[in-house]
């Protein structure tokens, strides 16, 4: 009754491709309360990306000089930065060391995931339902207060300063979220499959990798990217954990490595930055569906 | 006696899921004797993980801020004394005061903007899907690289916005951003709201796609107003998933690090410490652990507060949408 309503004055009146209730905006009026203050939201979100991009690739002269030159534009741009970037410094080593950790830790801690959102949603042992809210609750510990400790932990466990102190301690971050995503997705998957196989005599490994699994990947890499993207974007943990230069991440070398006495080397400085972003924004470009469904699935589930 | 059929009547479905029950019963019973013991083996690899580095250090976090442990050499149980010490610390209060003040001003505006946002990527645009993907950006950055962008539109001398300003007219001289207490605890305020934004939207806009368009035919049809309709429609369906939300980005914001330490590690003169930096800058930096510790345990009341209202924000969610705890 109610689409009845809503779509006869559509077919009626315009054939344009109005939608719902739209046909009550004009055109001016659809100017000053919608794509304005999008226009503006959107200039602020995205002015920072476009300065640093521009920054990386303007001569020196031109980035101290904001009279002669038009700062919003270069008219020389120049990959020096970047040349410097790659082959000057440590950089390409920080950008494996941070790739190494997200990749190792991110996989620890989907198949930790794995497993424990299926036994708490699927082989509810005595007790599940308490073991998923402190899950849940874990996710609610803070990093922040967790560091200074951990780093006495990581001490006494002789991690400190390799790349294990963050391989083992970032799936404390990772964990609870994925198994929290996971348990919404696995609860989604018919109980009667996993019947079926038990009466063909599968056993419970061979459940989980030959049916659920399977049928949860889109779970799975809305889960890998989310904890990737987690674990490139850690700070505090590498920041207290790392001492040698040779060790650190890209977040934290990148504050500290580009100075010249006093000086910062700016157009390096946003190379780096920009540099190190770009993974992320090349996996978010492909998937960019799994990743919203996984950060509003968290929220949701 | 009367109670089994009165309830059959009422739930003709319960029937058939007893029948279910007792179908499964046959095929799992031989299952169900080790199915305990099977969980604990599921569960063992996060449960490794989270005690050994979640659970633990949580303890040991505690226990230490009750110590006078430095690095390098191991303390010895002092009581409050790192409390009292604390209490009487000017600094202490200063960074709670800018813990509170941060976290408010930054979450009171990533809210708004963040629903305004949310409602004005709800309408029919063309490229939707695009938009929505750019807005996600600053989300995607890594915080460290993002607030390195901020840092130097933020320069003293060199800023971006102090230039454009000044072609305008509207000052005299350069802005010094992160120079002055106030204008550094703006400025970050500012990149923090700039970073939380996109978080906040793109969940509240999840949810507002959930809410049925018929209801604000409805509403028309019996001339609501606009205002009306966010009132009474919009709000009060999204109230579950705003709470979430709200609560993610309330704890986030109250125990961040990164961006401050990144653009001020603190400074000017103590002027932007949070409690999560000056417990990195007197645990760590200092040497003084088990004060660090303490700072950072006084953080604990506050987050516990918050999962409370989380929780409760959950369970009322589940309440409206009748989903039982199965």
């Amino acid at each position: 009754m109610t689409d009845a309503l809503s779509r006869s004055p559509a077919v009626t009146g315009n054939a344009d491709d109005s939608e719902g209730m739209s046909y009550l905006e004009n055109i001016p009026r659809k100017l000053v309360t919608l794509w304005m203050p999008l226009f503006i939201i959107m200039f602020v979100l995205l002015f920072p990306f476009y300065w640093m991009a521009l920054t990386s690739i303007k001569p020196d002269a031109q980035l101290l000089d904001m009279e002669s030159v038009n700062p919003f534009w270069t008219t020389s741009p120049t990959l020096k930065h970047y040349y410097a970037l790659l082959f000057e410094t440590e950089y390409p080593r920080w950008l494996w060391n941070t790739m190494f950790i997200a990749i190792v830790s991110t996989i620890l801690s989907l198949i930790s995931s794995v497993l424990a959102a299926y036994a708490i949603v699927r082989l509810r042992y005595t007790g599940s339902q308490t073991v998923g809210g402190l899950i849940f609750l874990a996710y609610l510990v803070p990093p922040s207060i967790l560091f200074i400790p951990l780093s006495s932990v990581v001490f006494q466990y002789g991690l400190f300063d390799t790349p294990f102190a963050l391989i083992f301690t970032y799936p404390t971050i990772l964990i609870p979220f994925s198994t929290w995503l996971l348990m919404g997705y696995f609860k989604t998957i018919p109980y009667e499959l996993e019947e079926c196989a038990l009466i063909d005599g599968a056993s419970r490994y061979q459940i989980l990798t030959k049916i659920v699994i399977p049928l949860a990947i889109p779970g799975l890499i809305s889960a890998f990217i989310f904890c990737f993207t987690l674990c490139w974007n850690e700070y505090i943990y590498a920041l207290t954990f790392l001492s040698s230069s040779e060790q650190k991440t890209v977040p934290v070398a990148i504050v500290t490595s580009f100075t010249d006495g006093d000086a910062y080397r700016w157009g390096a400085i946003m190379a780096g930055a920009l540099f190190g972003s770009l993974p992320l924004v090349l996996l978010y470009a492909l998937f960019v569906e799994h990743y919203v469904s996984a950060m509003t699935g968290a929220v949701k589930e | 006696m009367t109670a089994p059929p009165h309830n059959k009547n009422l739930h003709p479905k319960m029937s058939s899921s007893a029948l279910n029950v007792a179908d499964k019963h046959s095929v799992w019973s031989h299952l169900k004797t080790n199915r305990n013991l099977l969980g604990l083996w599921f569960m063992l690899p996060a449960m490794a993980f989270l005690i050994l580095f979640l659970a633990y250090p949580l303890a040991l976090g505690i226990y230490l801020s009750f110590t006078d442990i430095r690095i390098g050499r191991t303390g010895e149980f002092i009581g409050l004394e790192n409390y009292f010490w604390l209490w009487d610390d000017p600094v202490f209060w200063t960074s709670v005061f800018n813990t509170i003040l941060y976290t408010t001003v930054a979450s009171v505006f990533k809210f708004a903007i963040g629903l305004y946002l949310a409602l004005l990527l709800n309408k029919h645009l063309p490229f939707k899907a695009f938009i929505r993907a750019i807005v996600l950006i600053p989300f995607i950055v890594p915080t460290v690289l993002s607030a390195i962008a901020f840092w130097w539109i933020y320069d003293p001398q060199f800023s971006i916005i102090s230039w454009t300003f000044q072609k305008f007219g509207w000052i005299q001289s350069n802005i010094n951003f992160l120079g002055e207490p106030w204008n550094a605890r703006w400025s970050v305020i500012f990149a923090n709201i700039w970073r939380g934004v996109p978080f906040v939207a793109i969940t509240l806009l999840a949810g507002l796609q959930t809410v049925s368009p018929s209801l604000y035919e409805a509403a028309t049809l019996d001339g609501a107003s606009p205002w009306q309709m966010f009132r009474y429609i919009t709000y009060p369906l999204l109230t579950p998933i705003i709470a979430i939300v709200m609560t993610f980005s309330v704890l986030f914001t109250f125990t961040d690090f990164q961006l401050i330490w990144v653009l001020t590690r603190g400074g000017p003169v103590n002027a932007t410490h949070l409690m999560a930096t000056l417990s990195y800058q007197w645990g760590i930096l200092g040497g003084k652990l088990g004060e660090g510790a303490a700072v950072a345990t006084a953080m604990v009341p506050f987050l516990l507060a918050c999962i409370l209202i989380s929780w409760f924000g959950l369970q009322r969610r589940k309440w409206q949408q009748g989903e039982t705890d199965d």
